[in-house]
Formats: C-alpha cells, sequence, structure tokens
C-alpha cells in the first residue's frame, strides 16, 4: 500500500501539494505516482516565473517506462524548482514527499483537492 | 565483446581503396584538418570477424518471431534485394542527371501513383527518411497551408492520448503546442471532448487507426468533420497502415495529409537503423507546398519539378531512393489484390493470437483487434510480482523478439503484440503456447522472470543507469 502523509493534499493526477502560506505551496508527485511509473531517470524542471494554471500540464518526468506528465494542481507562478532533482531524479523514488518538484506562489486558485483518506480511497479505486 | 576501437593495433591497415584513376583535385585549405582523425586501425579479417559476431548477437526478422508492437516486423522479401541490388539502381548518382536516370525517376513515379491509391491521396513525396521526419514534413505542409491563407492564429494539433510518442514530438517540432484528446471507456477518441478543443486556433488533428490500442475508430469520419468544421486539416499517422491495406483509405476517412512507412507495411528492412523511408502523401490542396523534386511524365520523359509553394527540401536529394526501389518491388509482386490480402492476413493473425492467449492473459480491449492487441498484465503484477517486462525478457529466452511494453501509455503494464501476415500458424502456436508456458511461470516459480533473459549475451541491462547517466561517448 502507498504511503500517504497525512498533512497533504492530494490531486486525482497524483501530485501532492504542501501549503507553506495560504499562497505558496510545493508540489511533487506521490507514492502511487512514483510506484506505477518506476526508476524516474529526468525531471523536466520549470522555470522560475513560468505560469502553471491548475488542472493544467506544468511540467513532466520521465521513467525507464514513459514520460508522465505533470499537471499543477494550483493556478499561480513557478517561484523556483527543486534543482537537486537535476543530478539525482531517483529521490523522487526514494523519497517522494522530500523531492518536491516546484513551488507556486502568488496562488490564485486550486483543484478539487483530496485529503489523505479520500485519496487513499482513491488509489484503491483505481488499483482494483 | 571488444569494440573496434580496443581492437585497434598502430599502423595496421585494409588496403581496399583502388588506385585513383581521376585527376587529383585539390582541397582548399580551409577545408583540410590540422591533423589526422584518431580512428581505428585493424585488418580486415578482424574487422569482417567483428561484424560477423555484431551479427550473431542481433536478433532480426530472419531469426524468429518478432512481434514487435506498431513496428510491423513482417518478413522482408528477398526479391526486393535483388531489384536494389540492380546496376542502374544501386549505382545511380543523385547528379547524374534526370535524361540519365530515366529508370530511378521512374521508380518515384511508379510508386507514387500506386501510394496514391493505396491512400486515396493526390500526391506523394519521397523525402522523409522514415515516420517521424514524415510527421514533421505533414504538419510543415499543415502550417504552410494555413500560412499561406493568411490564417496565423492556428497553433494548436489535437493528439489523442493512445497516439504514438512521436506525434507530440513531431508536433512540438513543427512550433505548434499539442492539445490531448482523452479516449473513451472503449479505447476510441471522446467526440465530445474533441468538439470542446477544435476551434479556431486549430491547426489540425493527428490521428493512428487503427489506433495503439489496436481499434478502428468507426467514427473516423464524425471526426475528421468535426476538424474540419473547425477549419483544421487532418493527418493520418501511416504506421498501423498494415491493417487497412487495400480495405480503407486514409483519403476517403477524411484526411488531408498521410505519411507511411516503407520499412512497415511495405515490406524494407527495419531496425538496426534501416534505413526507414516515410513517404508523404497529401489531397490537392497540399500539393503545391510539398518538397522539391516531384516527379512529372512529360512527352514520355519523366523530369523532376519544384512545386510552386514548396517548402523546400527536407532531406538530401531524393530521399531513401533504394528503399523505395525494394517497396516498389513488394507493391508489383502483390498486386491490388495481394495488398488486401496482406491486411486480411494481419488482422487474422493477430486474431488467432489473441483468441489463444486470452483468457489466460487479460486483454485492454474486449472483442476482436484489428493487426495487433494490447495485453494487460497490471493483475498479474500485482497477484505475483510480475511485471511486463518480466514477460517480455522471458520471451528473449524462447527465441523470440519481445514485443512492445509499456506502450500505448494509457495501459498499464502492457504488452503490445503484432504477429503481422507473414508469419506461419504454427509459428503462432509455438509463441501463444510459449506465452502461456511463461505465464505458468509466474505462478509457479516468478524468480525464474526476473531473472530472465538467461540465453542472452548480455542478461538484465541496468536501463536506469543508462538513462539517468548516459555515456554516449567512447574516447579513443
Amino acid at each position: 500500500m502507498a504511503h500517504i502523509p497525512s498533512e497533504l493534499l492530494y490531486a486525482k493526477s497524483h501530485e501532492w501539494v504542501k501549503f507553506l502560506s495560504d499562497d505558496t505551496a510545493l508540489v511533487g508527485i506521490t507514492d502511487f505516482a512514483q510506484a506505477s511509473l518506476g526508476d524516474i531517470v529526468f525531471v523536466n524542471l520549470p522555470e522560475a516565473g513560468a505560469e502553471v494554471v491548475a488542472g493544467e500540464v506544468a511540467t513532466d518526468v520521465e521513467s525507464v517506462k514513459a514520460v508522465a506528465d505533470i499537471v499543477s494542481p494550483v493556478s499561480g507562478t513557478v517561484s523556483r524548482a527543486n534543482a537537486e532533482l537535476e543530478g539525482a531524479p531517483e529521490a523522487i523514488n526514494e523519497r517522494p514527499y522530500d523531492a518536491w518538484i516546484f513551488e507556486v506562489s502568488g496562488i490564485t486558485g486550486r483543484e478539487e483537492l483530496l485529503d489523505a483518506a479520500q485519496y487513499g480511497k482513491f488509489c484503491a479505486e483505481e488499483e482494483a | 565483446m571488444k569494440l573496434l576501437f580496443e581492437k585497434s593495433v598502430p599502423g595496421r591497415a585494409l588496403s581496399i581503396l583502388p588506385p585513383l584513376d581521376v585527376p587529383e583535385a585539390p582541397v582548399p585549405e580551409n577545408l583540410l584538418r590540422a591533423e589526422k582523425p584518431r580512428l581505428p586501425e585493424i585488418s580486415e579479417n578482424d574487422l569482417s570477424r567483428h561484424y560477423a559476431a555484431l551479427e550473431r548477437r542481433a536478433f532480426g526478422v530472419c531469426d524468429g518471431f518478432y512481434p514487435l508492437g506498431s513496428c510491423t516486423m513482417k518478413y522482408n522479401p528477398k526479391v526486393n534485394e535483388q531489384m536494389a541490388a540492380l546496376d542502374g539502381f544501386a549505382r545511380a548518382h543523385p547528379l547524374q542527371g534526370e535524361q540519365y536516370a530515366q529508370g530511378c525517376l521512374e521508380v518515384l513515379f511508379r510508386a507514387e501513383q500506386i501510394l496514391k491509391e493505396v491512400t486515396g491521396m493526390d500526391a506523394v513525396t519521397f523525402q522523409p527518411a522514415a515516420g517521424a521526419h514524415g510527421e514533421l514534413l505533414g504538419l510543415l505542409l499543415i502550417n504552410a497551408y494555413h500560412r499561406d491563407r493568411g490564417d496565423t492564429k492556428r497553433k494548436k494539433v489535437l493528439v489523442p492520448d493512445s497516439a504514438h510518442g512521436t506525434n507530440p514530438a513531431s508536433a512540438t517540432m513543427a512550433g505548434l503546442e499539442v492539445i490531448s484528446i482523452p479516449s473513451t471507456a472503449s479505447g476510441r477518441v471522446d467526440l465530445e471532448a474533441l468538439k470542446r478543443a477544435a476551434g479556431e486556433d486549430t491547426a489540425g488533428l493527428m490521428l493512428t487507426n487503427p489506433n495503439t490500442l489496436g481499434i478502428f475508430d468507426e467514427n473516423i469520419q464524425e471526426i475528421t468533420r468535426i476538424v474540419h468544421d473547425a477549419g483544421g486539416l487532418c493527418y493520418y499517422d501511416g504506421a498501423n497502415l498494415n491493417a487497412i491495406l487495400g480495405v480503407a483509405r486514409p483519403g476517403d476517412m477524411g484526411f488531408d495529409v498521410v505519411h507511411l512507412n516503407l520499412h512497415k507495411t511495405f515490406s524494407t528492412p527495419h531496425g538496426g537503423g534501416g534505413p526507414g523511408s516515410g513517404p508523404v502523401g497529401v489531397k490537392a490542396i497540399l500539393k503545391d507546398f510539398l518538397p522539391r523534386d516531384q516527379v512529372a511524365k512529360t512527352d514520355d520523359m519523366f523530369r523532376f519539378f519544384d512545386p510552386p509553394k514548396s517548402v523546400g527540401r527536407v532531406k538530401a536529394f531524393y530521399g531513401n531512393f533504394s528503399v523505395v526501389v525494394r517497396a516498389l518491388s513488394y507493391m508489383l509482386t502483390l498486386g491490388a489484390e495481394g495488398m488486401r490480402e496482406v491486411a486480411e492476413g494481419a488482422v487474422l493473425n493477430a486474431n488467432y493470437m489473441l483468441k489463444k492467449l486470452v483468457p489466460a492473459y487479460e486483454p485492454a480491449q474486449p472483442g476482436l483487434c484489428m493487426h495487433e492487441f494490447v495485453l494487460t498484465l497490471e493483475k498479474l503484477k500485482a497477484e505475483t510480482g510480475v511485471s511486463a517486462l518480466d514477460v517480455a525478457k522471458a520471451m528473449v529466452d524462447r527465441g523470440m523478439h519481445a514485443p512492445t511494453m509499456y506502450f500505448p501509455l494509457i495501459v498499464h503494464e502492457a504488452l503490445m503484440v503484432e504477429p503481422t501476415e507473414t508469419e506461419s500458424r504454427e509459428t503462432l502456436d509455438e509463441a501463444a503456447e510459449a506465452m502461456l508456458d511463461i505465464l505458468r511461470l509466474a505462478r509457479e516459480d516468478p524468480q525464474k522472470l526476473h531473472d530472465a533473459p538467461v540465453t542472452t549475451p548480455v542478461n538484465r541491462l541496468d536501463e536506469v543507469g543508462a538513462a539517468r547517466n548516459p555515456v554516449l561517448r567512447y574516447q579513443f
């Protein structure tokens, strides 16, 4: 069973969101997402300053199996990206909830996000 | 196995260059290198053994069953090679002048006539080197068409989520933005989503039919009508043409531009670099934009001409010409009826094998397939830990090439199997039996499958390491 920390919020497209304040949040992909993708070999980091829209593709990650889109769960401006992932994309496999991919500031809107319990249920249904 | 570079011994050489029999032409000073390039030095004997050893370690269609989905790895008839080896073709020089290369021009002309008929298009270019190159050209033609009409706001391409990965890549290369169109539960294009996405910014649609799930989308005329109504053009990815050859035509489905893969559908060598050939066919509205060097027949002479609004060249000279010779040989051998039999045989073979594998294996979609089918091993992996990768590697141990894995992306733990029409019933029986045997092993002794392949020169390769830290250059 995939690990789902209770303090985070989740999108149905398997990203997690950690709100640092009302209008700033970190975004990464969930344990479930990394497990289905397999070994991540490349993370396409968005540029600081890029506009992201909730529910739309913000960037992508590449695993041995496939390239997968990362959908931004919130609307706003990318304030920074996690440069550590550039040399160590495997951090997403090893510590998916520490390995944030980008930070969004000036958040103006968000997708309908799930809490841990709802997301756990959603994953169970996906697997069934 | 040692590399050629490692086998190199200073001073050892080949002496295969004939004596110079033309006046020596001086090379301009600015084009001369300052020092000699460092190249491996090796005898002809060692060189030929090196390549023979590589050949033994490779696996081609002549070695065994090669059900690599979406790649149409059919047998390449030897007569095609004989035709391409004829002196008039093999020794032709691209600059020798059209009056001295009438046979070569006729090959291009006749191949174009046949492919026009096969696809329902009005003109064909042979310039693109392979499929994705054809996609890029097709999109450049679509761009040129809109620009020519002063319609400059069309910057988006609609691509179903079941598409080949090359489609979005080609669209990006052509400066267009990709809008992904979801599939319905039955693997067809979601018409409502398509209607919502199509608009005045739509440059076009890229579609494969049958799609990568092996399903023929019956709504195809509705799909192309929606795009046309929005002012966009429709691009047919011909990767799966083998399923409908001589039966249905992209032109009749409403497509405006199509690429074909001569190295798939038309039996020219494939894999290991081919080289491929990705001719592009267009309806009359796009004819004027085609690349240079189209062939016309005038007064019993074949001549090259440049279309009036040509997008220019996309490859040197006339594309991979000798591949076109092989494809023409194949098409003339088959004739119209034979082409239809190709599609019928391909669809029959795929369904025969699917029927043998199901229900032991779970298909991604129920019912009949076209020329290929997709299995999902998601449940098997959850139950036994055996993945699509493990099964594919175990197939290699049983003398087959692995099927396409983890594609299409919308199917989890996918194996995509395309037997092609050139396999006998016995081969299909053996392959199906081997796959069922692997499934039994998955339940009894899964570790054996995690360890596969054991019969190959190398076993599990470090794919992750290769992708994370690619070493692309050998320091000699």
